[in-house]
């Protein structure tokens, strides 16, 4: 489904894109990472990771070409048997296709390299364009590519299991390992020069994948719609309202950044009158009260049980703030 | 958050308009700030592409870069920057008052005063936003290790003459706004969110467009309305208020800035390519024609937060100063001077990782500084120091009645046992330290008793003089409204760390040979094209 095209029917359109200038310079990045076959990411990669490993001289860097995300998935899973199949020597995947079961229907991820090394383990790679100062890069943007890289770990775990799964495979050839280190790899300083930093995603992959096991499965959500329910594009805007309101959301102010409905969301929640749209915390201080109706009534003392503590609390806040506002502005008039 | 805060942002969202956040203003302004508003290129790292700066709110100066990945138009850039911002710097950098301080005598240990100059004032710098000061801290990066045609005749691409230095103030200045409370470098949107509570999260705050909208709303209108069309009104797929940056719209890089930057690209081509001085005058207009077509998207994209910045500060001059703004003030004059002393002294730029030391005595600062802010905000702030009622931390009351006791042993001291009705519930224990200000200086008393609801009991143990009988006025009389704290009012020093060159070789050893060696400039990049 195409959220953006819908938000923009919704009259909220997603505030997302890119700007051409960050994408030339992204491709560019890239490109010179992986120029000469790989061979600055790999000498990276041995450094960062694998200081043990042979150094890589000659790599091999398998055709992952196939047609449509099922063909290049198993093309992908292909490669990564042969290849650790062959130890010993070092092998970059450019742009691999993986499958992640999300809430029971399957997606495709593309990770922008991942490397087998010579002892049969995989890492994931992530370029990024953000620059490394001085050997350390934005907390927030590491914490964004670490979330990204470990839920291709998670892909490539299943890819493993899958292989070492069918008792075809050689004797003695045990489940290949996805590496829980991943290579971040940015531009080093103010330059196009690459520099790498290994990043343990460990606690990531964790998060994610005790998120994945606890998604909604999309049939239950389907089954949960009345019937009829169609969110195409090019029905009229009031009935696509309609389709939308029919889905449960729950709206934090963290939506903003990540999701293209965001906007709608944060309309309806607010025309709701929810206090979430103030913050987590601000809904988490309130306890049971959760619209802002109900949270001024009971700090009025029009409304709510005195002897709920969240209650007194607002009482003694609207108290002393009244106090403080009535105190300074006497001394203004003073002045 | 204090629940205070929250109430205020409901009311808000119940009204339409900002509430206030604080009652007077807590950081220090200057008469006559810079106002910096820079715009960044996507995607490249300290590749400029504008900026206003100034301190006239009608005359800013405009600044371009019609090709982001120039290096000469770049270091063209910064030598302008540098034109504007340092003779404003140097200006507060001459005014200077003698002031005395406190050092430890290098030989015997001993503490000794010393004659110094201190900066009667220090300059300001406004930026939009957060974001904003971390770009000056980043430009502060990019720039202090250059090196100009005299420091290294063999540089390969030596910076404009003053470029370096320009760095070196950039890079103090956005190290001290790390530091709580300081108000040398401010962005506009922690401003305005320290004084205001808005109707929407502190994360929608971050856009000065909407964050102001709810504060000064249009005549007519709610401020939740005017914030909603700051966010996102477009005309022509442009927003109309556009992001206070560095950052600029994605939809503004791809649609106006790219072409704009292309046909400039292709008219300095041409002109490279002239074959007689009568086309060369041809395409030269040309040129100038396309550079000024960017020169012209820069300053529509800057001029609206420029004006937001100055309209900002239009709002919280009206609010009075905190008392206790000043002093904190004075902490970064100290600041600015002995930025000033180093750079006069010939000290190298600041390297690029801090020494042990350095680093923990920053650190140490910062939360020293957070302590000290908290304190004196409360103090200055009865909207904030109800926020510290509210949590424990704080009573004010009326004294009920007043008992004087003297202290055992040779020469009896006043400890008058002072008896508070109040409503506040603070975290008391037996023999728990409250302070009260006096004057301006914090008085000293023990938590005795609670004789009832609401009746608590403490004993004044300082600030009454030296005599059997108080100094008039040091004890609190009945009737008197007091506010007792839990919390100091003044912040100690925590212990001393080593001097760098005693650093153990726990933490590095002593910053040795390679600390010694200047650090090197960056290396030239290849993204330097054209």
């Amino acid at each position: 489904m195409d959220k953006a095209s819908l938000a923009e029917r919704l009259g909220a359109p997603a505030p997302f894109g890119q700007s051409q200038f960050a994408l030339t310079r992204g491709n560019a990045f890239e490109a010179r990472v992986k120029a000469d076959g790989g061979a600055e990411l790999l000498r990276l990669a041995h450094e960062a990771l694998d200081r043990g490993a042979e150094p890589p001289a000659r790599a091999r860097l398998p055709d992952l070409t196939a047609t449509g995300p099922e063909g290049r998935a198993a093309r992908t899973a292909l490669a990564l048997r042969e290849a650790t199949a062959e130890a010993g020597s070092w092998t970059l995947l450019d742009h691999p296709m993986l499958a992640l079961e999300v809430a029971g229907s399957p997606a495709f991820l593309e990770p922008d390299a991942v490397v087998v090394h010579p002892d049969g383990r995989w890492t994931v790679v992530e370029i990024k364009s953000f620059p490394m100062l001085d050997g350390a890069a934005d907390a927030a943007k590491v914490g964004a590519a670490a979330r990204q890289a470990a839920v291709y770990v998670l892909a490539l775990e299943r890819v493993a299991a899958h292989l070492a799964g069918p008792p075809e495979g050689p004797a003695g050839a045990g489940a290949p390992r996805v590496r829980h280190r991943v290579l971040l790899v940015c531009p080093k300083d103010f330059s196009n020069l690459p520099a790498a930093s290994a990043v343990d995603v460990r606690r990531q992959r964790a998060v994610t994948a005790r998120q994945l096991a606890r998604l909604t499965r999309v049939e239950d959500i389907a089954a949960a719609l009345p019937e009829g329910v169609c969110f195409s594009p090019e029905l009229p805007p009031e009935e696509l309202t309609a389709a939308v309101e029919a889905v449960p959301a729950a709206y934090a102010p963290e939506c903003l950044a990540t999701c293209e409905l965001a906007f709608h969301c944060r309309g309806r929640s607010r025309a709701a009158g929810a206090v979430t749209p103030l913050g987590r915390p601000v809904r988490a201080e309130l306890g049971g009260l959760t619209t802002v109706d109900d949270v001024l009534a009971a700090a009025r003392g029009e409304a709510g049980d005195p002897d709920d503590p969240v209650v007194a609390a607002l009482r003694r806040a609207a108290t002393l703030r009244e106090q403080a506002l009535r105190e300074a502005a006497e001394v203004a008039a003073c002045r | 958050m204090s629940l205070i805060t929250t109430l205020a942002q409901l009311e808000a969202v119940r009204t339409g308009r900002a509430q206030p956040a604080a009652t007077v203003r807590h950081r220090h302004l200057s008469a006559a700030p810079l106002v910096f508003v820079p715009l960044t290129t996507a995607g490249e790292a300290g590749a400029p592409l504008g900026a206003l700066v100034g301190t006239d709110r009608d005359a800013p100066h405009l600044l371009v870069v019609p090709q982001p990945r120039d290096r000469d138009l770049r270091f063209g850039f910064l030598a302008e920057l540098a034109d504007v911002v340092l003779p404003y710097l140097e200006a507060y950098a001459d005014a200077v008052e003698p002031a005395e301080r406190t050092e430890r005598d290098s030989g015997t240990g001993a503490r000794v005063k010393v004659e110094v100059e201190l900066c009667a004032d220090a300059a300001q710098i406004v930026v939009p936003s957060r974001a904003g000061v971390e770009y000056v801290r980043l430009l502060g990066r990019s720039t202090r290790f250059r090196r100009t045609a005299e420091q290294d005749p063999q540089a390969p691409h030596p910076a404009p003459p003053r470029v370096p230095l320009l760095g070196r103030w950039l890079t103090h200045y956005g190290e001290r706004a790390r530091v709580p409370g300081s108000s040398l470098l401010l962005a506009m949107t922690d401003l305005l969110g320290r004084h205001w509570a808005t109707g929407q999260s502190t994360l929608e705050d971050q856009h000065l467009g909407a964050l102001l909208a709810w504060i000064d709303p249009p005549a007519g209108g709610t401020g939740a309305e005017a914030a909603h069309r700051a966010e996102l009104a477009r005309e022509d797929g442009q927003l109309l208020c556009p992001p206070a940056g560095p950052a600029t719209d994605p939809a503004f890089d791809n649609k106006l800035l790219a072409p704009a930057i292309e046909r400039y690209d292709r008219a300095r081509l041409a002109l490279a390519g002239a074959e007689d001085g009568l086309a060369a005058d041809g395409l030269l207009r040309a040129l100038t024609e396309a550079e000024r077509e960017v020169r012209d998207l820069v300053e529509s994209r800057t001029r609206p937060t420029w004006d937001a910045v100055w309209r900002g500060l239009e709002l919280l001059r009206r609010l009075p100063e905190g008392a206790r703004v000043e002093e904190r003030w004075t902490r970064d004059r100290w600041s600015f001077t002995g930025h000033r002393d180093r750079v006069r002294s010939g000290e190298p730029p600041q390297p690029r990782r801090d020494d042990a030391v350095t680093a923990a005595n920053k650190l140490a600062a910062r939360e020293r500084e957070q302590a000290r802010l908290d304190a004196q905000e409360a103090l200055d702030d009865p909207l904030v120091m109800a926020g510290r009622r509210l949590s424990g931390e704080a009573f004010a009351g009326e004294v009920v009645d007043v008992v004087m006791t003297y202290s055992e042993g040779r020469r009896p001291s006043p400890r008058p046992l002072v008896t508070v009705l109040t409503d506040d519930r603070p975290h008391l224990g037996e023999r728990v330290k409250v302070y009260r200000s006096l004057g301006g200086r914090a008085q000293t008393a023990e938590f005795v008793e609670q004789a009832g609801d609401g009746v608590l009991v403490v004993r004044i143990v300082d600030k009454m003089g030296r005599g059997k009988e108080p100094e008039p006025g040091s004890v609190p009389e009945k009737g008197d409204p007091v506010c007792f704290t839990l919390f100091e009012h003044e912040q100690r020093g925590g212990a001393r760390l080593p001097e760098p060159e005693d650093t153990p070789w726990t933490h590095g050893g002593p910053p040795g040979a390679e600390g010694a060696v200047a650090e090197a400039p960056d290396a030239p990049t290849e993204e330097d094209v054209l």
